[in-house]
C-alpha cells in the first residue's frame, strides 16, 4: 500500500500508511472458520486500510471485482499497460513463489503488480523480500480462488495524486479512530473486549482428551498472530513505529513515550506466542487457563495503553 | 523487541527467504530488520502442516481399504476441506460427500472430474489415482 502511494509522489513508509489508516485492531470472529478454527485478526481487513488512507489523502482509489476471470485478467492487463500500479487480493495458496510450507488457503493476501512481461507479472509482495515474477495462469487461479473471503478478482488502483498531507490533522483522526475501535466498539468480539472473549474461550479448552484440539487451537492463534503478514506482535511494533514517525514529523513528544509502551506490549504478545509454542512442543505441560490469564493481562495493558493514547490525542494542541 | 533480539533461527518453513520485522535499534528508534525466522513460527506452521498431513494419510488409508474415493485424499492433499472444495467447485456439500463413495466416484462424468481437477490444480487422470506421478 505504501508503494502505491509512493507511486503517486507521496513519500510514505509502510508504518505511516498503517497508522494513518487506523489499521491496528483486534477481532475474534468465531463464526468465520478457517479449516475449522476461528478467525482471529490483529488488524483491520485490507480493504478498510486502503479506504482509510483514501479518505485522508484523497487518492480516488477504485476497487473492481469480476465475475468472469477472463474479464478480470483483461482489465488487469489494461491497467498495467496504462501505467498503473495495481493492488490485488489473492489466495496465497496458488502463488508459486511463496515457500511451499506457507501456502495455505488464505484468501486475504494482498500484493502489488507493477508490470508484465510476456506471460508473467512483475509482483511486489509484502511477504517476500525481493520483487518476484508470477505466471499468468497462477495469478488467475490466485485471484479467483473460492472460499471464505473469496477475492473475486478484486483489484484496486489510484486515480489521482495524493493531496498534501496535514499530518497533525490526519494523525489525530487516525488515533481517535484506533482508540475507538479498540475500546468502544459495541460488540464484545472487537478490540480489547474481543481479547477477553478469546481469553475465555482459551481458558475453557478441553485437556481431558490429551489436549490435541487445544494444542491445535493455541497453535492457530499464534499462526494468525505471527505467520500471516507481519503478524499480531508485528502489527503492534509497526504501529509503534508509526507513533514514533508521527512524533518526529509533528513534534508532539508524548507519542514517543507511548510508542515505547506499545513495543513492550508487542513483546508480551511474543511471550504469549512462545508460551503457546512450548506447550505445543510439550516442553511445558498444556495449561489453557494460564494462556487465558496471559491474554487477559495483555488485554488490560492494551486497554490502559489506548486510553492514554486517546488522552494524549485530546491533549494535543496545535 | 531489540534489534539484536530479532530471531535469526533459520525457520525451515520460510525456505531460505527472509521476513521483515520491526525492532528497536540502539537509538531507541524502530526500524525494519530482516529476520531469518523464529522457532515459534516454525513450530506452529509445522503443527498445522502435520494436522493437514494427518487428515490426508487417514483418507489415504480409507481409499486403500476401499471405503473412500481418491477424491477425498486429493482434497486433503491440496490442503482443503469439504467446505472449501464445495465452494471451489460450486457443488453442494452432500454431492461432494457422495462423490467420496468409490462406486459413485468411478461413474463420474468427465465434466465433473474436470471441475474437481480444476479446483485442485491437477489433471482428471491424476485425480482418479492415489499416486499421481
Amino acid at each position: 500500500m505504501a508503494s502505491l502511494l509512493r507511486h503517486q509522489g507521496q513519500p510514505m513508509s509502510e508504518a505511516m500508511a498503517f497508522g494513518l489508516s487506523s489499521a491496528l485492531a483486534f477481532a475474534y470472529l468465531p463464526f468465520i472458520r478457517l479449516n475449522g478454527l476461528p478467525l482471529i485478526a490483529y488488524r483491520m481487513p485490507p480493504g478498510t486500510i486502503i479506504r482509510g488512507l483514501d479518505r485522508g489523502l484523497r487518492l480516488g482509489v477504485r476497487f473492481e471485482t469480476f465475475r468472469d476471470p477472463d474479464a478480470g485478467m483483461r482489465r488487469l492487463d489494461e491497467l498495467l499497460d496504462a501505467g498503473h500500479l495495481v493492488g490485488l487480493q489473492t489466495s496465497i495458496f496458488w502463488l508459486p513463489y511463496i515457500p511451499r510450507d506457507l501456502r495455505f488457503h488464505f484468501n486475504a493476501h494482498n500484493l502489488l503488480v507493477y508490470g508484465r512481461e510476456d506471460d508473467e507479472y512483475l509482483v511486489s509482495d509484502p511477504v517476500v523480500e525481493h520483487a518476484v515474477r508470477c505466471a499468468r495462469s497462477d495469478m488467475q487461479k490466485a485471484r479467483f480462488a473460492k472460499g471464505v473471503f473469496a477475492p473475486k478478482g478484486k483489484l484496486y488502483y489510484t486515480t489521482q495524486p495524493a493531496a498534501r498531507a496535514d499530518l497533525t490533522a490526519l494523525g489525530k483522526t487516525a488515533l481517535a479512530r484506533t482508540a475507538r475501535i479498540m475500546l468502544h466498539t459495541p460488540l464484545p468480539l472487537i478490540g480489547v473486549r474481543g481479547m477477553r472473549w478469546l481469553a475465555r474461550g482459551v481458558s475453557r479448552l478441553p485437556t481431558a482428551d490429551g489436549g490435541a484440539a487445544a494444542r491445535l487451537y493455541a497453535g492457530h492463534i499464534v499462526r494468525m498472530q505471527e505467520e500471516i503478514g507481519t503478524g499480531g506482535a508485528g502489527f503492534r511494533f509497526m504501529y509503534a513505529s508509526f507513533l514514533q514517525e508521527l512524533a518526529a514529523a509533528t513534534g508532539y513528544a508524548a507519542l514517543e513515550g507511548l510508542a515505547q509502551r506499545l513495543v513492550a506490549i508487542g513483546d508480551r504478545w511474543q511471550e504469549f506466542a512462545i508460551a503457546c509454542a512450548r506447550m505445543i512442543k510439550r516442553r511445558d505441560p498444556l495449561d489453557p487457563p494460564a494462556l487465558g490469564v496471559r491474554l487477559r493481562e495483555i488485554a488490560a495493558d492494551e486497554q490502559s495503553f489506548f486510553r492514554d493514547l486517546n488522552h494524549a490525542r485530546l491533549a494535543w494542541k496545535s | 523487541m531489540r534489534e539484536r533480539d530479532v530471531p535469526q533461527e533459520g525457520n525451515a518453513t520460510l525456505d531460505g527467504k527472509r521476513k521483515a520485522i520491526y525492532a528497536v535499534g540502539d537509538d531507541g528508534k524502530l526500524r525494519i530488520v530482516p529476520s531469518r525466522g523464529w522457532e515459534v513460527e516454525e513450530t506452529v506452521t509445522r503443527q498445522a502442516l502435520a494436522e493437514l498431513e494427518r487428515h490426508a494419510q487417514q483418507a489415504r488409508e480409507r481409499v486403500a481399504a476401499g471405503h473412500s474415493s481418491p477424491l477425498e485424499y486429493h482434497m486433503y492433499r491440496a490442503r482443503m476441506d469439504l467446505a472449501l472444495l464445495s465452494q471451489a467447485t460450486g457443488l453442494w456439500r452432500w454431492r461432494v460427500r457422495r462423490h467420496f463413495r468409490p462406486a459413485i466416484f468411478a461413474r463420474l462424468p468427465r465434466a465433473l472430474l474436470q471441475r474437481y481437477a480444476d479446483a485442485l490444480g491437477m489433471t482428471p487422470e491424476a485425480l482418479s489415482k492415489l499416486d499421481p506421478s
